[in-house]
């Protein structure tokens, strides 16, 4: 089921949480709101869900809207971050609870129950359905939370940071399968993440916010490829952010009018006497460090009054270099545009 | 050799006065503590003692089986019915109020939770004293209902302060999962939420049945002389210099309070005091 906000704004006192937000969840896909703590996002999920009450705007769900109505009524399951299972329930009452209330028939309930678990891989635990939720693992709980909330068969499965509380290894894991679960099901999923490489990795539909707004929305390869700001550049891992223009010759040069960003690997280093490639930007500059990262390795570059990071395969000795980098890799804002998208301080402390 | 026997020496010297330190500290402690109750157990069994024999002259149980009949074990049952009726009170009346200020929906949540410190804020005995006055007009004076209302004053600041913290240890979103998966706010509160809230809920009532059976100036000035709580009944004994019938009935009283405190502790958590007195 297609799910849409139009104009949607909340405000909390000083801070607006949703300052307008117009966005539609394609029907079937896995979007995934991504932003920094305070962006809104979470504002964004508990409204759809109806725990958020917005200030203006309005929630559709296919062709009903919802803005008005009680979370009860929405048919939209969610995954809280700390799983909220029902301590004082075993996994079996805890999956059975919603199926009691959608009327589903009580000879019908085990094989309901059964049915999640196998959803989400945790049949193969033996006795799982009589254990109570403090006896399983951080990863078996995460997993309980998300089968009880596919159980009912809910026309959107809401997921908030649904992995945080995970180690690093599980946290990996698990993101492989609620990806499956939701390409099994065909399930209209809005997965809301603080993390930009799980956004990215398991997303149809990336939604980037900063300051209550959309900062961009799109597949992520695209959003990748092309952010539409500096926020957006630099939230999605672009470590250089200079304050410089390109002239027509290709040479990069200061410039207070506008930024230019790219990411680490995407810059190429040779020597000062070879002559650049046609179609790449190219300025030189001076290697004042370099670092063992494991994969490769990090050279710390001083161009002008900046320090550039670039990422090579090879060490590199100090001294004297060219930076050369593909035209299509660098992003270039006028300054007047990122101003405007710089996050405001105020806003840090939107959602809880 | 010796170096090291004269060191073994001064440790032990050391070692020697410090458990001699710890005995006496010990024996302090335990005087504090069990001294006074060897009185009372002493006084208890005293049949016939004067001045200055040191223990009593003649011991038996006579005193003790007061307990079985008249005036104490009517002051013990009529204790416990008052605090059965006030805890009731106190539970039916907190739970609400707490949940409420629990969840921040309580209008005026901070001040509400306020009004119920006062009573405790002040001095008890003007604030029972003034309370009596208005229970003699009322006609409240000397009944059982009004020694429960003027306990009320005391037991909800218990039951409310504890239980909001109780309830702010229910994570809310335990309920918004009941909620979203389409259970009612009813629905939520008896399934989710009440069952969840039931030990620190058992623990505040311990609290308040406690207090009301231990309660003293209030039942004295509301209660007498028609309605005589255990308290009461010895305070009255010790000024008759009964000093038997008063060790009787305080021993008796410490029973119910022991075995309640044992069970409490499988109830209460640190986190249900820390939150009293904060908004």
């Amino acid at each position: 089921m297609d799910v849409r906000v139009e104009s949607l704004t909340k405000r909390y006192g000083a801070v607006t949480a949703l300052d307008g937000v117009t966005q539609a969840f394609p029907s079937g896909a896995l979007t995934v709101i991504v932003g920094p703590s305070g962006c809104g996002k979470t504002t964004l999920l508990r409204s759809l869900a109806g725990f958020v009450v917005p200030d203006g705007g309005r929630v559709w769900m296919g062709d009903r809207d919802v803005t008005g109505l009680p979370p009860q009524t929405r048919d939209c399951a969610m995954v809280f971050q700390n799983y909220a299972l029902w301590p004082h329930m075993t996994v079996f009452e805890n999956l059975a609870f919603g199926l009691r209330l959608r009327k589903v028939a009580a000879a019908d309930i085990p094989g309901r129950v059964r049915e999640a678990l196998e959803l989400v891989e945790l049949d193969r635990v033996p006795g799982v359905e009589h254990r109570r939720p403090r006896e399983l693992s951080g990863g078996q709980q995460q997993r309980v939370a998300l089968a009880r909330a596919v159980a009912v068969r809910p026309k959107v499965l809401l997921l908030d940071e649904p992995l945080s509380n995970l180690d690093a290894k599980v946290r990996h894991r698990v993101r492989v399968e609620i990806r499956a679960l939701q390409r099994r099901t065909g399930i209209t999923a809005i997965y809301v993440t603080h993390d930009q490489e799980e956004a990215m990795s398991i997303a149809d539909v990336v939604v980037v916010m900063n300051s209550g707004r959309v900062a961009q929305a799109g597949r992520p390869e695209e959003v990748y490829a092309r952010p539409a700001d500096p926020f957006v550049a630099e939230f999605l891992g672009a470590t250089n952010v200079l304050a410089a223009t390109v002239d027509a010759d290709g040479r990069i040069r200061p410039s207070h009018d506008s930024t230019l960003i790219v990411r680490a690997e995407d810059i190429g280093l040779t020597s000062p006497q070879t002559s650049p490639p046609a179609g790449s930007a190219w300025t030189d500059g001076e290697i004042v460090d370099v670092l063992f990262l494991g994969s490769g390795y990090r050279a710390y570059i001083r161009v002008g009054e900046d320090v550039v990071m670039a990422d090579q395969r090879a060490s590199l000795s100090k001294g004297p270099v060219r930076v050369v980098i593909p035209r299509e890799k660098m992003f270039v804002f006028a300054r007047a545009a990122s101003a405007l998208r710089e996050p405001r301080p105020t806003e840090s402390s939107t959602t809880p | 050799m010796s170096g090291a026997a004269v060191t073994g020496h001064a440790t032990r010297a050391h070692g020697l006065a410090a458990l001699a330190g710890r005995a006496a500290l010990t024996a302090l402690l335990f005087g504090i503590i069990v001294g006074p109750l060897a009185g009372l157990v002493v006084w208890s069994v005293a049949e016939r003692w004067h001045w200055p024999a040191l223990l009593p002259q003649d011991i038996g149980l006579k005193y003790w089986a007061r307990i079985t009949r008249g005036d104490l074990f009517g002051a013990l049952s009529r204790g416990v019915t008052i605090a059965v009726m006030t805890t009731a009170l106190a539970l039916v009346t907190a739970i609400p109020v707490s949940y409420a200020a629990a969840r921040k929906r309580l209008p005026l949540g901070p001040l509400v939770l306020m009004v119920f410190l006062l009573p405790q804020a002040f001095p008890q005995l003007p604030v029972f004293a003034s309370a009596a006055v208005l229970f003699y007009r009322w006609n409240l004076a000397g009944t059982v209902p009004g020694v429960v209302l003027i306990h009320l004053v005391g037991g909800l600041v218990y039951a409310v302060w504890t239980m909001t913290a109780v309830f702010r240890a229910v994570g809310e979103e335990l309920e918004e999962a009941a909620i979203n998966l389409g259970a009612s706010i009813t629905r939520t509160f008896f399934r989710i939420t009440l069952p969840l809230a039931t030990p620190g809920i058992i623990a505040s009532a311990i609290l308040v049945f406690i207090y009301s059976l231990d309660e003293f100036t209030g039942t004295l000035l509301v209660g007498a002389p028609y309605v005589t709580t255990l308290p009461v009944y010895m305070y009255t004994a010790s000024l008759g210099y009964e000093m038997q019938i008063a060790s009787v009935t305080a021993l008796v009283l410490m029973v119910p309070g022991v075995l309640l405190l044992v069970l409490m502790e499988r109830y209460l958590r640190a986190e249900y005091l820390a939150f009293f007195g904060r908004l």
